[in-house]
C-alpha cells in the first residue's frame, strides 16, 4: 500500500514487472508443464494397455505411442491437413465457451448449440444442394450460425429474466438439441425409403476444400472469428459492457450498463459460434447426419477455453493441440496399437493439472496462489445464481 | 474451569503480551517490518494506523492466521509458537473481528458455546452450566445480559459484547478487538468503553486496533503507531494530540478537519417527496421520506447502518425503482429515471462499496475512469472504443486527482484502497454536476485520503452542485454537512442544522428516533424489532 507520502514511481513499477512475470508464468509455464505432465502420466497408461493387450511390456512402448501421435497429426502434409480439419469446430467450440466466460457465463451447452447448427445447415444445405455453392454454401453456413444463436440465447434469456442458472438449462438444452435433430433427420429431412434415417447430402452447398483432401475453408473462417472475437471483447463498447458484466455485474448496473440485455447477447454470440462448429463440421466434413451426431467438440471445447485462459488468441493453438492429438489417435491406434482413448487421458490429465494446481496450491499457501483462474471461479462461484440480472 | 482473572501474582510484572522483531514479507511488500509491541495486564493498547499500515497483518499474526517471517511471540516471558487460532485461544489471546462471527438464530448462550462446548457429558450439551457462567460474567463485568435471547434479535451493540462474553468464557487474557466502534453509535461507544475499561480493571489486557483517533485518546492507556509496517511511534494519551497522532500516522502534518466554510445556497436543486422504497425482501426499507437540497448545499444523512440509506440513495440514483413518491432534479420529474439517465442529467455518484460497485478491480485504471461514459464520445468512435482517447482521460484523471499509481494502465485491484476511491471520485466529480451522491465516501480509507475526498466535496459545493452526503460516521456528517438529516427505521426523524448540531442529540435521534433521553432505556438488553433493524449489516 502507497501512503500519500510515498513515491509512486519505486515499488509500483517492481510490482507491475512481478506481475507481468506472473502472467506469463502462467500462460506458458504451467500449460507446458500440464502437456509433459500429460505425457508422463500417459505412459502408465501405454504400458498397462499393452501389458493388458500382449502380457508383456516394450520399455520403448510409450515412445512408440507418441511417436505414432506425433507423425499422425504433425509430420506430413496429409497429417496436418487431418489436424486443422480436426481444430476447426475446436477454434469455433472453444471460442463459445471462452466469450462465455468472459461474460461471467459458463456455457456448457455448446452441444447442443453445435447440434442445432448441424440441423439448420443440412437442412438449407439439402435444400440448396443444386445451387451455385457461392450462394448455396454462405446462406447454409448462416443458417446453422443462427440457429445456435437461438439455442444459445435461451439460456441466456431465462438467466436474465427469471435467475435460472445458465450450467443447468444449457446441459439440459443439450438434450433436447440431440432430439431435435434426431426428429428432423427422422422426420422432415428424412431420405425416403432409406433403411435408417439419414438426410440427403449437401452437394454444392458444402464448404469448398481449399487444402486437399480434407482442408475446407471452415479452417479459414475459424481463423477470422479468432481475431473477430478478440477485436469484438477488447475493441468494442459492447466487448467492454460483457467484460464488465462478466467480471462485476454489481459494476456493471451502476455504470448504466444493463446485465439483463447483455447476458443473454453474450450467450446468443456463443451459440452463434458453437452453431459455426456444427456448419463447419456438417458442410465441410461428413456432409449428411443421420439421427444422432457423434462429436466430442462439446465438451472438448470447455477444455480449450481453459487450456486458452479464455483468451481469444490463445484459442487457436490450444485447440491447434487437442486437434492434434484427436487427428493421431487414428494413426496411433494402428501403428504402436495404443488404444486411441490415450488421448482422453493426455487432455484430462492437461485439464486437472491447470485447473486443479491453482487451486490446490493456493490451499496449501504455495505460490500459485494468485493464478486461480478466473473461469474456475465462474464455474465455481457462480453456481448460487446469485449473478442474476436485472 | 478456573477463573479469568484470578492471575498469579508472578505474572503481574511480566507483559502479558509481547510481540519482538515481527516481520512478515509479502512478495514485493513488507507488511510488518521489525514491529515491537508489549501489552502489560490490566492495560489497554491502541494500535493506531492507516488501512494497508500493517495492523491487521500482525493482529493475524498474534491469531496465527499468518506466519511470521522473523520475530517471536512472548506471553508471560515465554517464547510461544502459535500455530493457529486455537492455539492462540488456548493460551487466551481471543479476538472480536469487525464482523461479528455470531450466528442470528441461535441464543446468546448456543453462540457461545459454538466451537467451545462444555463437554462435561460427551453428548449433550451442558447448557445449564454454560448459562450460568455466562450469567456470571455478565454480571461481573456489567452488562448482564439473558443467555436465552436470540443474537438476531440484539441490537449491535450487545451482539459486540455477545463477541466480548464468548472470549471471556473462553477464558481469554488479552482480547484484541479489530475497529470495534465502525458499527456503532457514539452512546454506543460509551457504553462498550466502560465494559473495556472494567475488564482493564480486572486484569485483562487489550489490543484496541483503531484509526479513529479521538477514540484511541478516550481509551487507550499506551498508543503504538505503526506506519507503512513500522513502528513510527509511541505515546501516551495526556502527552499527546490529535494532530500529533494524525502526523504520526499519516508521516506529514493533515488538516482533519478541512474548513467547510461557509455556503450559499440557491434555489432547490433536488426534491424528495414521500418517497417509498422497498428492499431486496420487499419490505419497506424507506418510508415516505421528505426533503430538499439547494445548489450549493450539503445535505448530510446521518444514522446507524441500515437504517434505509443505501435504499434511498438507489432510489434517488436509479438503481432501485421507489413503490410511492417523486424525486425531481431541478423541477424535472426523474423518479423513474435510469442510472445512466441520471449520470446524464449531471448527478455524480460514489457509492458506499467502492469494490462491489465502483470499481472493476481486474480493469485498468482508465478504463474504470470511463466506465460510465465508455459509450460515448470520445471514449467511443461508433461501436469502436477509442482506446488513445481513453489512455489519455486515465493519465488526466491520475494526474489531476492525485491518483498513486505507475500508470493509468495498471489494474485497480493494484492500488491502494485511498488511490482506488479516487479514482472513483475522478469519474464521478469530474465536470459540473448538478448532484453529487457520496455514499460512505471515505469509508475504509486514510487520513490522507478522506481529507482529499472532504476537500472535493466541499468544492463541488462552492461550485454550486447540491451534494448529498450518507454516512455511518457521525464525526463526518457533521464536519461536512451544512444540513444534518438523521435517518431511523426508514423516516428522516429530524433535520438540524449542521454547524450548530449537537453531537450526543444526534447520536440519541441516530440510535432512539427520538431527542428524549428515556428512550435509551430501550438500548439496554434485548430490543425487540428496534435492534433488529439496527442490526442489519
Amino acid at each position: 500500500m502507497t501512503t500519500p507520502a510515498a513515491p509512486a514511481q519505486g515499488p509500483g513499477r517492481r510490482r507491475l514487472d512481478s506481475a507481468r512475470i506472473g502472467q506469463i508464468r502462467t500462460a506458458i509455464v504451467l500449460p507446458l508443464i500440464a502437456l509433459v505432465l500429460a505425457l508422463v502420466i500417459g505412459s502408465v497408461f501405454v504400458y498397462a494397455a499393452a501389458w493388458l493387450k500382449d502380457g508383456k511390456i516394450l520399455l520403448s512402448q510409450p515412445l512408440l505411442a507418441y511417436g505414432a501421435l506425433l507423425s499422425g497429426s504433425l509430420l506430413s502434409y496429409d497429417a496436418i491437413v487431418t489436424t486443422l480439419t480436426f481444430t476447426a469446430p475446436l477454434v469455433f467450440g472453444g471460442l463459445a465457451v471462452a466469450l462465455g466466460f468472459k461474460g461471467g457465463l459458463f456455457n456448457i451447452g455448446v452441444l447442443g448449440q453445435l447440434l442445432m447448427g448441424v440441423l439448420a445447415s443440412v437442412a438449407v444445405g439439402v435444400a440448396l444442394a443444386g445451387a451455385p455453392t457461392i450462394v448455396a454454401a454462405p446462406l447454409a453456413f448462416l443458417a446453422g450460425t443462427l440457429a445456435g444463436a437461438v439455442m444459445g440465447f435461451i439460456p441466456g434469456y431465462l438467466k436474465a429474466a427469471t435467475g435460472a442458472h445458465e450450467v443447468v438449462t444449457t446441459i439440459m438444452l443439450n438434450y433436447i438439441g440431440a432430439d431435435i435433430l434426431a426428429a428432423f433427420v427422422a422426420g422432415p429431412l428424412r431420405v425416403p425409403r432409406a433403411p435408417a434415417p439419414i438426410t440427403y447430402d449437401v452437394g454444392h452447398a458444402a464448404l469448398p476444400i481449399f487444402l486437399p483432401k480434407t482442408g475446407h475453408v471452415g479452417i479459414i473462417i475459424a481463423v477470422v472469428a479468432v481475431v473477430v472475437v478478440w477485436w469484438l471483447l477488447y475493441r468494442t463498447t459492447l466487448g467492454f459492457e460483457i467484460r464488465t458484466a462478466g467480471i462485476n455485474p454489481d459494476a456493471a448496473r451502476y455504470a448504466g450498463m444493463r446485465p439483463g440485455r447483455i447476458i443473454p447477447l453474450t450467450m446468443a454470440m456463443s451459440g452463434a459460434l458453437a452453431g459455426m462448429a456444427g456448419a463447419g463440421e456438417l458442410l465441410g466434413v461428413v456432409h449428411k447426419t443421420q439421427t444422432s451426431y457423434a462429436t466430442n467438440v462439446g465438451f472438448d471445447a470447455i477444455a480449450v477455453a481453459l487450456l486458452a485462459r479464455s483468451n481469444p488468441i490463445a484459442i487457436l493453438p490450444a485447440a491447434l493441440l487437442f486437434g492434434a492429438m484427436r487427428a493421431g489417435a487414428g494413426p496411433m491406434q494402428v501403428i504402436a496399437t495404443t488404444p486411441r482413448e490415450l488421448v482422453d487421458v493426455l487432455q484430462g490429465v492437461i485439464l486437472i493439472v491447470l485447473v486443479a494446481v491453482p487451486v490446490i496450491a493456493r490451499t496449501f499457501g504455495g505460490r500459485g496462489g494468485d493464478v486461480i483462474p478466473a473461469e474456475a471461479i465462474t464455474i465455481t462461484a457462480t453456481y448460487g445464481g446469485d449473478k442474476v440480472a436485472s | 474451569m478456573t477463573s479469568v482473572t484470578e492471575l498469579p501474582a508472578d505474572q503481574v510484572r511480566a507483559p502479558a503480551l509481547e510481540m519482538r522483531g515481527i516481520t512478515k514479507r509479502y512478495p514485493g511488500v513488507v507488511a510488518n517490518d521489525h514491529i515491537d509491541l508489549d501489552v502489560r495486564p490490566g492495560e489497554i493498547h491502541a494500535l493506531l494506523g492507516e488501512n494497508g499500515a500493517g495492523k491487521t497483518t500482525l493482529m493475524n499474526i498474534l491469531y496465527g492466521l499468518a506466519r511470521p517471517n522473523e520475530g517471536e511471540i512472548l506471553i508471560d516471558g515465554e517464547v510461544v509458537r502459535i500455530a493457529g487460532p486455537s492455539d492462540a485461544i488456548d493460551r487466551g489471546i481471543n479476538m472480536v473481528h469487525q464482523h461479528f462471527m455470531l450466528v442470528p438464530v441461535l441464543t446468546v448462550a448456543e453462540n457461545i458455546l459454538l466451537g467451545e462446548e462444555t463437554m462435561a457429558n460427551p453428548i449433550f450439551l451442558d447448557r445449564g452450566e454454560a448459562r450460568r457462567r455466562i450469567k456470571e460474567l455478565g454480571q461481573r463485568f456489567g452488562f448482564e445480559i439473558d443467555p436465552d435471547a436470540k443474537v438476531g434479535d440484539l441490537s449491535v451493540g450487545w451482539q459486540q459484547r455477545v463477541e466480548i462474553l464468548k472470549a471471556l468464557y473462553r477464558n481469554a487474557r488479552v482480547l484484541v478487538l479489530d475497529e470495534p466502534t465502525a458499527v456503532l453509535t457514539p452512546q454506543e461507544t460509551d457504553e462498550i468503553f466502560a465494559v473495556l475499561r472494567r475488564l482493564a480493571a480486572s486484569g485483562h489486557s487489550i489490543v484496541f486496533i483503531s484509526h479513529k483517533l479521538y477514540e484511541v485518546l478516550a481509551i487507550a492507556d499506551r498508543i503504538t503507531v505503526i506506519r507503512r509496517g513500522r513502528v513510527v511511534g509511541q505515546r501516551i494519551p495526556s502527552e499527546t494530540n490529535e494532530g500529533d497522532l494524525a502526523a504520526l500516522m499519516v508521516g506529514r502534518d493533515v488538516q482533519l478537519v478541512v474548513n467547510r466554510g461557509e455556503s450559499h445556497p440557491a434555489d432547490t436543486r433536488l426534491a424528495v417527496h414521500g418517497l417509498t422504497v422497498a428492499d431486496d425482501g420487499g419490505n419497506e426499507a424507506v418510508r415516505g421520506v421528505d426533503f430538499e437540497i439547494r445548489a450549493g448545499e450539503i445535505l448530510g444523512i446521518a444514522g446507524v447502518a441500515g437504517n434505509g440509506q443505501d435504499e434511498l440513495v438507489q432510489a434517488i440514483v436509479g438503481l432501485r425503482r421507489p413503490t410511492s413518491g417523486t424525486v425531481t432534479l431541478d423541477g424535472r420529474d426523474v423518479t423513474t429515471a435510469s442510472t445512466r439517465e441520471m449520470t446524464n442529467l449531471g448527478v455524480g455518484y460514489v457509492p458506499a462499496d467502492r469494490h462491489r460497485f465502483g470499481l472493476v478491480l481486474e480493469f485498468s485504471v482508465s478504463d474504470n475512469v470511463i466506465l460510465t461514459d465508455y459509450y460515448r464520445p470520445p471514449y467511443a468512435r461508433g461501436i469502436v472504443r477509442n482506446d488513445a482517447a481513453i489512455s489519455e482521460r486515465g493519465a488526466v484523471a491520475v494526474k489531476e486527482y492525485d491518483i498513486r499509481a505507475p500508470s493509468a494502465e495498471v489494474r485497480a485491484g493494484t492500488l491502494s484502497g485511498g488511490n482506488q476511491q479516487k479514482v472513483v471520485v475522478a469519474r464521478e466529480m469530474d465536470g459540473d454536476l448538478r448532484l453529487l451522491v457520496l455514499d460512505q465516501p471515505t469509508r475504509g480509507l486514510d487520513v490522507g485520503s478522506i481529507e482529499f475526498i472532504h476537500r472535493q466535496a466541499v468544492r463541488k459545493r462552492d461550485a454550486g452542485t447540491a451534494v448529498l452526503l450518507v454516512s455511518a460516521e457521525l464525526d463526518e456528517v457533521l464536519e461536512l454537512s451544512d444540513r444534518v438529516a438523521v435517518m431511523y427505521r426508514g423516516r428522516i426523524v429530524s433535520i438540524v442544522d449542521g454547524r450548530t448540531a449537537d453531537r450526543n442529540e444526534v447520536g440519541l435521534l441516530m440510535a432512539t428516533g427520538t431527542r428524549h433521553e428515556a428512550a435509551t432505556a430501550d438500548l439496554a438488553g434485548t430490543t425487540g424489532a428496534d435492534g433488529a433493524a439496527s442490526a442489519r449489516p
